[in-house]
């Protein structure tokens, strides 16, 4: 089916709004973000109701219906500015809204679309102490309650983006307390924050993206109705957070060329201010080379995107290519804001300027969302069985 | 009470503009193009009215090719409650005195009790519109406005002028254009801009309104500003002191 998604004229005006929101308000208050390791309550505010929250969620719930190239262009937008700032509604848009659409009742979606549209802030559970992506070693249990058609959560869940701040969280919990064939042992429940037995720990210090925060989740004895089951079927869990995933990392993928593209930007500026031998270092070639490449990389990851974005909205399979946008966007981030310490010079190892903060707020794409080596595993996988199919 | 705010279509105030080779223009082409800030300004003004119960309608209206639509819609996100296009060719430059004729025309069919336009438009920056408006309509106004009042059947307006503030009370209707430190105009948001695109858009020409519209200036020649040379540094105090009143400054 495909995804047309919103009017592009009234589109086109929204990201026009959004650059200028960026430009002018997002960046210049990036030093606070920063400092106060917070984004300030009024731009909070003005994020809910530039409708933010709610992009991908379906008009008729309150969102705005975009379909996935619009949501990565938003993305690539937003990534232009300090990392927090999509951080804080990307479980909105992205993880939750997207498990809901997959899987979730229309009772289900008749409750939390409009709410996370609105700006209630939503996390995603998957992640344990002792386990990642592979659902085997899940502990968090799920038990029927005795009392009642209700469940009895326990459990913790680690590195919870937005914990903090949620207002409700999507948690991956066992129902079986055997390891099932096609992860059927999972379930996934819509978890208010404010159930009694939910608490959250003390936000992780990280390397970068000051201002957004991750934290565990704590799961003591949570009792919730029978209507917390996403779609009202236990077993479903894993595979609707798998439907989800390719999302995820077209949106790590848009954000990384955005900070490529901000990192550039930034670099010409400072090579063309910065003097050596009587001259602005910008008119020596091996600075010009490392703009050069850059530039190249950037281009071809936004190229990958629409791409990419192009064939999701047209009912195509993703999978493969939003594994390979995801590792080579993140990996040439990684590259070009190398390369901007490097223009920088000794500046771009100072706190003072940006070029480090880049450094560090990039190191992440490489790693979460799927690290570059298992999805690199992936796209071996699915292009090896495809080939093997093809033989037969 | 109704307000009537004019918008305009010029190269958005973030790029650079550069002049034609031929030296007979801008050069617009693949340009990005903004509602002037001044504008921009304007349309929130009357929003805030409105939204302080002072108003209860706001009439866009914009004189330019049919592109000047988006900035209309523009004005329709941010809150305006309905547009007017007077449409011309694409090339066409109307100059201010048509564009006073042209809103003259449409504030005798609507009668808002403000009509607040921006105080010059950064394109030609001749900052003309607004007075010639006035004139021609016979009512008050009150430029460059720093802060709008209304009460009742008056507007006070604080004009930003040299060296100060200066206070005018007008008594409605009245033409009133802003400056730039007036408000900060919001961003259109997402449903809004939805919502925008159903909001009523009219297609009138300038022969609607009986305007003429053909230039009566002439522009000979559009030409960079010349480069400023670089100054000289000093050694010191005593040196720069000496430049000052060899230069009879101080």
């Amino acid at each position: 089916m495909a995804e047309s998604g919103m009017d592009p004229e009234i589109f086109d005006q929204f990201l026009d709004q959004l650059q200028r929101y960026v430009r002018e308000r997002l960046i210049p208050a990036e030093k606070e973000v920063i400092e106060h390791d917070r984004i300030p309550a009024a731009i909070l505010d003005e994020m809910r109701n530039m409708g933010l929250f709610g992009l991908s969620i379906p008009v008729e719930y309150g969102g705005a219906g975009l379909n996935m190239q619009q949501y990565a262009r938003v993305i690539h937008v937003m990534g232009y500015a300090a990392p927090a700032y999509r951080s804080i509604f990307s479980i909105n848009i992205g993880m939750f809204s997207s498990a809901l659409k997959n899987g979730g009742t229309e009772a289900q979606k008749a409750e939390w679309w409009p709410r996370v549209a609105a700006g209630e802030i939503a996390c995603f559970g998957l992640t344990e102490p002792g386990s990642g992506s592979d659902s085997a070693g899940l502990q968090t249990t799920a038990k029927p309650d005795p009392s009642g058609n209700g469940w009895i959560l326990n459990g913790t869940k680690r590195y919870i983006t937005n914990a903090p701040s949620a207002k409700v969280a999507l948690i991956m919990a066992r129902t079986n307390k055997d390891n099932l064939p096609k992860n059927t042992h999972v379930s996934a429940f819509i978890v208010p924050m404010d159930a009694p037995g939910v608490s959250t720990g003390t936000p992780d210090k990280k390397m970068g993206q000051s201002g957004a925060h991750i934290a565990d989740i704590m799961l003591d004895d949570v009792h919730l109705p029978g209507e917390a089951l996403l779609g009202g079927e236990t077993g479903k869990g894993f595979r609707f957070a798998m439907m989800s995933l390719d999302n995820g990392r077209i949106s790590v993928g848009a954000m990384a060329a955005g900070l490529a593209r901000r990192a550039l930007d930034s670099a010409i500026r400072y090579a063309n201010e910065r003097k050596a031998f009587g001259e602005p270092i910008a008119n020596f070639q091996l600075i010009q080379q490392m703009l050069a490449e850059s530039e190249m990389e950037i281009y071809a990851a936004e190229c990958m995107m629409d791409d990419v974005t192009a064939r999701a909205d047209r009912g195509e399979n993703v999978l493969r290519k939003a594994a390979a946008f995801k590792v080579f966007a993140s990996e040439m981030c990684g590259r070009v804001v190398d390369r901007v310490v490097q223009v920088y010079g000794g500046a771009g190892y100072l706190a003072e300027y940006d070029a480090e903060r880049f450094y560090r707020d990039a190191r992440i794409f490489r790693i979460y969302e799927g690290t570059t080596q298992i999805l690199l595993l992936q796209i071996a996988k699915h292009m090896l069985r495809e080939w093997k199919e093809e033989q037969r | 009470m109704k307000i009537l705010v004019p918008v305009k279509r010029v190269i958005d105030y973030n790029v650079k503009p550069r002049v034609k080779a031929d030296g007979s223009g801008v050069d617009l082409a693949n340009v990005k193009m903004s509602m002037n800030p001044f504008d921009e300004i304007a349309v929130e003004e009357a929003i805030r009215i409105r939204e302080a119960g002072k108003a209860e309608e706001i009439v866009v209206v914009s004189v330019g090719p049919t592109k000047a639509q988006e900035t209309l819609r523009t004005a329709l996100a941010m809150g305006a409650d309905r547009a007017i296009l007077v449409q011309v060719e694409d090339d066409v430059d109307v100059e201010p005195l048509a564009v006073a004729k042209i809103l003259k025309a449409i504030a005798e069919q609507e009668n808002p009790g403000i009509v607040m336009l921006g105080k010059q438009s950064i394109s030609d920056d001749s900052n003309q519109t607004g007075q010639m408006l006035a004139a021609l309509m016979g009512r008050p106004q009150g430029t460059f406005a720093n802060t709008v009042e209304v009460d009742g059947d008056s507007v006070t307006v604080k004009r930003e002028i040299d060296g100060g503030l200066e206070t005018v009370k007008l008594s409605l209707p009245a033409i009133v254009t802003t400056d730039l430190r007036l408000n900060e105009p919001r961003y259109a948001s997402l449903p809004n801009i939805m919502k925008a695109k159903q909001k009523p858009l009219e297609n009138k020409t300038p022969a609607d309104y009986g305007v003429d519209i053909a230039p009566r200036l002439k522009t000979l020649k559009v030409a960079e500003p010349p480069v400023r040379s670089a100054g000289i540094k000093v050694a010191d105090v005593d040196e720069l002191v000496a430049k000052i009143k060899a230069l009879g400054i101080a």
